[in-house]
């Protein structure tokens, strides 16, 4: 049995490799970044350089890393404890496809270039959008299955839309700009995205916050945790919103980010002795680490030009989920 | 008075109707066997007396009280149900997933304190579940899972419990140590009602027996008076084995329970 003891050393864990993580992703990227310098610097009446890359891109791009890895992690855990199903992503109820398409139909009409905000804010109105498409069709009262059906649906509706747009793109260059957005990237993240981030990503933890009690009813299945005073309605409603806010934000911001939702609540279940309560505060932990830990993967790459980070959390997120499974099954859980 | 109470309960699924007007009474310390053929509509029956699936018409009261004012998580407290079929839907510990059961008791930012861990010992000690307690469910076989499941609903402590078929996968010994669970929580006045296959079982342990066909009760009483050979023969199509030309008792066991410590 996995004690409270066991819980806060795992916490803690998570948290020492956050930090020493966030501050490697100061120094790491193009040009090694003299922390303490730049830190000094910062300090003058004249900024120089080095403080300017701490300041305008580096901070920001590893708290950025950080939020939105953790609201997928956070998600992809919440997801999967509402349906009950371990192959649940966050992205399930339309959230990040709803998000891509509110973005591509920004950057297709030209709206992006017209200020700076209109990209994200297409992204979350797209992500609201699909999540209460989704929510209409199938999540009052339908079950599981009708919700992940209703899913399945609309984001391949969503990403049909974005296909189209893609088809009609007028130009070569709008064509690449779209794809580039797509793969996933936190290479231009300034202080502007994440003033964006911040206001969804936190009201979606919010809405997270003491939902794990039912979560944790919920393993018992649905009539039951009924019977035990769960309002399962009112849970879900909640969620929905909850997974909308933050991924939609986190998409918004970064592109699509795949299979960070979808691994890091499975790599931890056993560690928390897989009661969905105890999954969500690791599960957003760990999801900050991974995502800042790619990103700095793909500074790192000796490449020319810089690999978009949800190519790689996928290309390497896709056949360690497979060995996971397999390897799981061997063991028999 | 009566203690939970159903008036004229009718339910359809599409266009079938499964309860065509039930009438159940449950009195304070009494022990409820329901029973009947497969489709009669006892599960049904009892998911709508656990407020899980709404009745098309009809009248519940708890306390003699219409049951739709009181709010969720009292009602939680007061009525524990558990279902025919369960499923997990994560490998957790026997003892957290026992634990669950309190979660009625506690408020949102509680955790399960001394009190409640008293209760679960008791419990699991009661369900002869210590050997188990660390073990993960999915590896228990279904016998030991009916057992964690009804531990969980019993460290809730409800004024009523209300079992689906909670001795279908069990042992006979083990069948007979959850009736017998059953009638000590009547006994400190509380009340069960359990759906029941096994009529000799039923008939054994339970006060009262109602008798449910095709979607309406048959026959309500004790169990000479439901279990006699036109009612068995109209809802079961059987009748009692004879021997030396007079009937078997319908309420004798073949065997009781061996004291391990004995």
């Amino acid at each position: 049995m996995i004690t409270a003891m066991q819980q806060h050393r795992l916490i803690l864990s998570l948290a020492a490799a956050i930090l020493i993580t966030a501050l490697l992703s100061l120094i790491i990227g193009n040009q090694p970044l003299p922390l303490i310098k730049a830190v000094q610097e910062s300090f003058n009446q004249q900024p120089g350089v080095y403080s300017l890359i701490l300041t305008e891109l580096r901070i920001p791009r590893t708290l950025v890393a950080l939020l939105a890895g953790a609201s997928l992690g956070l998600c992809g855990a919440v997801m999967q404890s509402l349906l009950r199903n371990p192959l649940a992503s966050p992205g399930l109820v339309g959230s990040a496809s709803g998000a891509a398409l509110g973005a591509v139909v920004t950057l297709y009409f030209g709206i992006a270039g017209l200020f700076a905000y209109a990209l994200p804010i297409g992204g979350m109105a797209g992500a609201l959008l699909a999540t209460l498409t989704v929510y209409l069709l199938a999540g009052r009262e339908g079950g599981t299955l009708t919700l992940i059906l209703a899913g399945v649906a609309v984001n391949a509706f969503a990403l049909a839309l974005v296909s189209l747009l893609l088809n009609l793109a007028p130009s070569p260059y709008a064509v690449q700009e779209i794809a580039l957005w797509m793969l996933g990237s936190l290479a231009n993240v300034s202080r502007n995205e994440l003033w964006i981030l911040l206001p969804g990503t936190l009201l979606g933890w919010l809405l997270v916050w003491r939902q794990g009690r039912p979560l944790d009813l919920l393993t018992l299945g649905e009539e039951t945790a009924g019977s035990m005073g769960a309002d399962l309605p009112n849970l879900r409603r909640r969620l929905f919103l909850a997974i909308a806010l933050a991924v939609g934000s986190a998409i918004s911001v970064t592109g699509a980010i795949g299979f960070i939702g979808l691994v890091v609540p499975h790599l931890l279940r056993p560690l928390v002795g897989y009661q969905p309560s105890r999954l969500l505060v690791p599960s957003a932990m760990g999801g900050a680490l991974l995502l800042m830990l790619a990103d700095m993967g793909v500074r790192l790459l000796p490449v020319q030009g810089e690999i978009k980070v949800g190519v790689v959390t996928s290309l390497i997120g896709a056949p360690f989920f497979l060995w996971l499974i397999l390897h799981n099954r061997r063991r028999g859980v | 008075m009566s203690l939970l109470s159903g008036k004229g309960l009718c339910v359809s699924r599409g266009q079938r109707p499964i309860l065509k007007g039930v009438d159940i009474v449950l009195q304070p310390g009494e022990m409820l066997g329901l029973i009947g053929p497969n489709g009669a509509g006892k599960s049904t029956l009892l998911r709508i007396l656990a407020g899980v699936m709404p009745a098309d018409t009809g009248e519940l009261s708890l306390d003699e009280t219409a049951m739709a004012p009181i709010p969720q998580t009292e009602r939680a407290r007061r009525i524990a149900y558990l279902p025919q079929l369960s499923e997990i839907a994560w490998p957790m510990c026997v003892e957290r997933i026992i634990e669950l059961g309190r979660t009625p008791h506690l408020e949102p930012w509680q955790s399960v304190g001394d009190e409640d861990r008293e209760i679960i010992g008791k419990v699991i000690r009661q369900t002869d579940l210590l050997a188990l307690r660390d073990r993960s469910f999915n590896t228990l076989s279904g016998g030991e899972q009916a057992r964690v499941l009804l531990a969980r609903a019993m460290v809730t402590e409800p004024d009523i419990l209300l079992a689906d078929e909670p001795v279908s996968a069990l042992d006979p010994a083990h069948q007979l140590d959850v009736m017998n669970l059953l009638r000590q929580h009547c006994e400190t006045g509380h009340s069960v009602i359990v759906v029941l296959h096994d009529l000799s079982l039923a008939a054994h342990y339970c006060h009262r027996l109602q008798l449910l066909h095709q979607g309406m009760t048959l026959a309500e009483g004790s169990a000479e008076e439901v279990l006699n050979e036109k009612n068995l023969a109209d809802a079961y199509e059987i009748e009692l084995t004879k021997a030396n030309g007079s009937a078997l008792k319908p309420t004798s066991l073949p065997w009781r329970r061996l004291r391990k410590d004995e």
